[in-house]
Formats: C-alpha cells, sequence, structure tokens
C-alpha cells in the first residue's frame, strides 16, 4: 500500500512538473486561436484528449526514467569513469597517469547509450513520424532514427575521447561544421532540413541526463581535467554528428538507387 | 475496440523502443562491471513506467500536438495576417523555451562556472540574476530563431545558407566569448527544443509548407528546429562576452 501512495505521490508532482512544461504553449495557443484566427478547432474533444495523453504519457515517462534507468545509468558512468575500474591493481589515493586507450569501455559505453537512448527519444520519434508522412516512404521510421542515432554514438563517444585527452571542444566543432558545409552541396536536396533538424532532437528527455552523468564523472576523474572546464560540450556533439550521418544515409540510399538503376538497364 | 487495439500495438512499439537501453544496460552492468543489478523490482516498475508513458504521449501526439499545429498553419495562412503568424512564432518559440527544465539546469550550471571563475560575485543574488539573465537570452533566441525560420519558409529560401550563416556566427563567436563558456554555450543548442515544443514546431512548419503555393513540405516545411538549435550557440556566446 505505502508503495501506492509512493507512487501517486511522485506520479502527482510529475503531472505538475509536465503541466507547468506545457501551460506556456496552451495559454499561446488558446490565445491565438480565440482571440486572432476566431475560429472553433475542428475535433476540439479529440484534441484535449491528446493532450491529455501527452501530458500524462511524459509524467510516466519522465517518472519512470528517474525511478529506473537515470540512478543506474549515473551510477554505471560513475563505475566506468572510476580509476579503480580504468587502472588495474590501483590502490586509493595513489597518484595515477592514464593513457586515452585505457578508457575502452567508456567510449564503447558512450557509443552504446547514445545509440540505444536516441532510439528512445520520444522527440526523435515525433519528427521521424511526420517525415515518413510528409516524404510518402522514401524517408522510413526507422532509417531516419538508426541514422540519427548511429551519429549520436559517433558523437558521443568522439566527445569522450575528447574529455579524455583534453583537446579544445572547438575545434571538434569547427571540423564538424566543415563536413556539414560540403555535405550540404552533394547530398539530396530534400533531406537537407531534415538532416538539420534531427542535429537539435536528438538530445531531450532521455538523452541528455545520462550523457551529462557520462561528462561530468569523466571530467572529474581524468587526472587534469575540470568538470567546470571540461564537463561541458557531449550535448554539443550529440546534437552536431546526426546532421552528418543523416545526409550520408541520404547520400547512400542515392548511390544504392543509382546502382541498381544500372543494373536493371543493363538487364533489358 | 479499435483503440484498443491502436494502444496495444504502440505499447509493443514503446516496449521495442526500449529494449536497446535495457540490452546496454544489462549488458555492461553485469559483463563489464560485474556488479549486480541494485533494486531490480523498482528498476524493472520505471522500466513499465516508460513504456506505458511512451506509448500514451506516441497516441496522444497524433490525437493532439500534430492536428493542432497543421490547424493553426491552415487558419493562418487562410487568413493571411503575416504579422499575426510572426508575433505566434516568436511567442511559441520564446514561451515554450522560457520554461524549458533542461534549459533552467543548464543556466543554473553556467551561474556555478561563471561564480566560479570569479566573472562574477559567489553569492546566490548574483548566481540567480545571471542564470535568469542566460535563460532570457536563450528563450529570446529561439523566439528569434522560429521567426526567422516562418520567414524561410514561406519566401521559400534554401535552407543551407541560413544556416552556413549561423555556423560562421558560431565561429566568429567562439573567437571573441571567454573559453569558459564556449563548453556551455555549444552545449544550449541541444537542450532548447523540448518534447513538446519538437511535434508542435514540426507539424507547424510543415502544415505551413503544405498549405502555401509552391512549397514543398519536405524541403520548406522542415527546419524550424535546425534554427532553434543554432542560435542559442551564438546568442549564449554574446551574453558571455557582455556580462564578461
Amino acid at each position: 500500500m505505502t508503495l501506492l501512495t509512493d507512487f501517486l505521490y511522485h506520479f502527482f508532482f510529475s503531472v505538475l512538473a509536465t503541466l507547468k512544461d506545457v501551460l506556456p504553449i496552451i495559454g499561446i495557443i488558446l490565445g491565438f486561436q480565440f482571440l486572432v484566427i476566431r475560429k472553433s478547432i475542428p475535433n476540439f474533444g479529440r484534441v484535449i484528449m491528446g493532450f491529455v495523453y501527452v501530458i500524462l504519457g511524459l509524467a510516466l515517462f519522465l517518472q519512470g526514467l528517474e525511478q529506473a534507468l537515470f540512478p543506474l545509468g549515473k551510477l554505471m558512468a560513475e563505475q566506468l569513469t572510476n580509476p579503480a575500474f580504468i587502472i588495474p591493481n590501483w590502490v586509493a589515493g595513489e597518484e595515477y597517469v592514464v593513457h586515452w586507450a585505457d578508457y575502452f569501455w567508456v567510449y564503447i559505453f558512450a557509443a552504446a547509450i547514445g545509440f540505444s537512448t536516441t532510439i528512445a527519444e520520444p522527440s526523435l520519434l515525433a519528427v521521424a513520424m511526420k517525415a515518413s508522412e510528409v516524404s510518402g516512404g522514401t524517408v522510413t521510421l526507422w532509417g531516419l532514427r538508426i541514422a540519427v542515432a548511429i551519429g549520436v554514438a559517433i558523437g558521443i563517444a568522439l566527445g569522450t575521447f575528447r574529455i579524455v585527452t583534453g583537446t579544445p571542444l572547438h575545434y571538434y566543432i569547427i571540423a564538424g561544421y566543415i563536413i556539414v558545409v560540403i555535405q550540404t552541396f552533394y547530398a539530396p536536396r530534400s533531406i537537407i532540413p531534415l538532416a538539420y533538424d534531427s542535429g537539435g532532437v536528438t538530445t531531450s528527455t532521455v538523452t541528455v541526463p545520462l550523457v551529462a552523468a557520462l561528462g561530468l564523472g569523466l571530467a572529474e576523474t581524468v587526472p587534469g581535467r575540470s568538470a567546470l572546464l571540461d564537463g561541458f560540450g557531449l550535448i554539443a556533439f550529440a546534437s552536431l554528428f546526426p546532421i552528418i550521418s543523416v545526409m550520408a544515409y541520404a547520400q547512400i540510399g542515392l548511390v544504392i538507387a543509382k546502382h541498381r538503376g544500372k543494373l536493371s538497364e543493363s538487364d533489358d | 475496440m479499435k483503440q484498443v487495439r491502436a494502444f496495444v500495438q504502440s505499447l509493443l512499439g514503446s516496449i521495442r523502443d526500449l529494449t536497446p537501453i535495457i540490452v546496454v544496460i544489462t549488458f555492461f552492468q553485469l559483463v563489464i562491471l560485474r556488479q549486480p543489478v541494485p533494486d531490480l523490482a523498482n528498476i524493472l516498475a520505471g522500466v513499465a513506467l516508460v513504456t506505458l508513458g511512451l506509448s500514451l504521449f506516441v497516441q496522444g501526439l497524433e490525437m493532439g500536438l500534430f492536428p493542432l499545429g497543421e490547424n493553426m498553419a491552415y487558419a493562418f495562412a487562410r487568413k493571411g495576417s503575416l504579422t499575426w503568424l510572426l508575433i505566434f512564432a516568436f511567442l511559441l518559440g520564446f514561451g515554450t523555451t522560457i520554461a524549458e527544465p533542461a534549459l533552467i539546469a543548464v543556466s543554473a550550471e553556467a551561474a556555478e562556472v561563471a561564480a566560479t571563475g570569479g566573472v562574477i560575485g559567489n553569492t546566490e543574488e548574483a548566481k540567480a540574476e545571471y542564470a535568469n539573465g542566460l535563460r532570457f537570452t536563450v528563450a529570446l533566441s529561439v523566439g528569434f530563431a522560429i521567426l526567422i525560420g516562418v520567414i524561410r519558409i514561406i519566401k521559400g529560401w534554401p535552407i543551407h545558407y541560413l544556416i552556413i550563416m549561423g555556423y560562421i556566427g558560431v565561429i566568429i563567436m567562439t573567437e571573441f566569448a571567454p573559453v569558459w563558456i564556449v563548453g556551455i554555450a555549444y552545449d544550449s543548442g541541444g537542450v532548447t527544443t523540448s518534447t513538446i515544443t519538437v511535434p508542435l514546431v514540426t507539424a507547424l512548419g510543415v502544415g505551413l509548407a503544405s498549405s502555401i503555393k509552391g512549397r514543398n513540405p519536405m524541403i520548406d516545411g522542415f527546419g524550424l528546429i535546425a534554427f532553434a538549435s543554432l542560435t542559442p550557440m551564438i546568442f549564449v556566446m554574446l551574453y558571455g562576452v557582455i556580462t564578461g
């Protein structure tokens, strides 16, 4: 019984928090609907139900994350970056020097957690649903999500490498920008806006807290790094690399389609 | 009956979406770290909540947020009032960002960094003032971004010129901004667009592009989020330059 009341207590606050998040949006929409547009919303009841679903759904989602995945994910980030795990036979308090390759498992974990949290990201799902609808099936729901997830995985793994080596963040980001600009001139035109969008949508509810914990954990334990200066920047990586991977996804699709076209031509 | 079936289907979809996280965590916990999973029952209950929540969210998207965003886009296009549309675009960006929890967290951290670096006084008041200023700056920049993005859809400008200009802006600001704010500024681009803003803004953009003659929803409809994640980087660095 205490479990249930405990749950309801937390759930109540989680609904309140989501409501606080949604209220400004509802205010703006209703204000414009009634004062400027002055037309009733079609299927008003259904839209309201939709909002209730969204709010309840997000509240449950966040509650579940906070109860289960965040504490575990943070704990794992701490354990993986702990010198006791990185250096065999380490005695607590002893000075240590690390090589970037010692953090092998951290990079793998960063990539794996980046990939898997992106697949579960609700904002990305929303954009992928719209994109597959609008593109008439050329961009598929899973094609886009996997392309974005690969981008996030590479981005976060590279981001953890940057924290370990202590190289300046803006070199990586500027290099990424240059790749994006070059790709823009070669990628199919219809994918470009979607690719740019996919940078911003990847990092919201699920990815940010887990990735931030990993970044801070690393910056605190790697000798010579400061949590304040080096702990940031992982999100930036996670929002840049999907742009590259989504454009690459479309480019690869184009190459395959051309190749198939050639094959069928030679068949004739 | 049809609804129940749809819900079961979206429930199954959510389970599939969450499987990778569970696999990764289990693998690292048991094989690499070799630690038992603490409080397994609680975690399983949490996973069940996440699954249920995600399913409800997706259902709500299709019932509420998507139709609403598109409907407003059509209504604005029919009404033909550009001014009101732009005011709406700005307010939507500004209003959804100022209350964004991720942004509140990031600006509090930024204030902490600034206080440690001696840029502002190490008092609660100075930190709160600094964090609020930063939040306001970011919200302003997102409002501005959605506004520019809507103008782009109406005019049919190619997106990459604007984005490349934004990149150049980021690179120039990086030169002038204090070192400690660069990381926070770069991160702030990613955290501003929340789970509710994204579907609404996407539906608005696609709806606008479909209702204006000569615009292609695929080429012109997307891109609003891209602006919203680029301008905060520039504005936050600008904030660093001004306050530093």
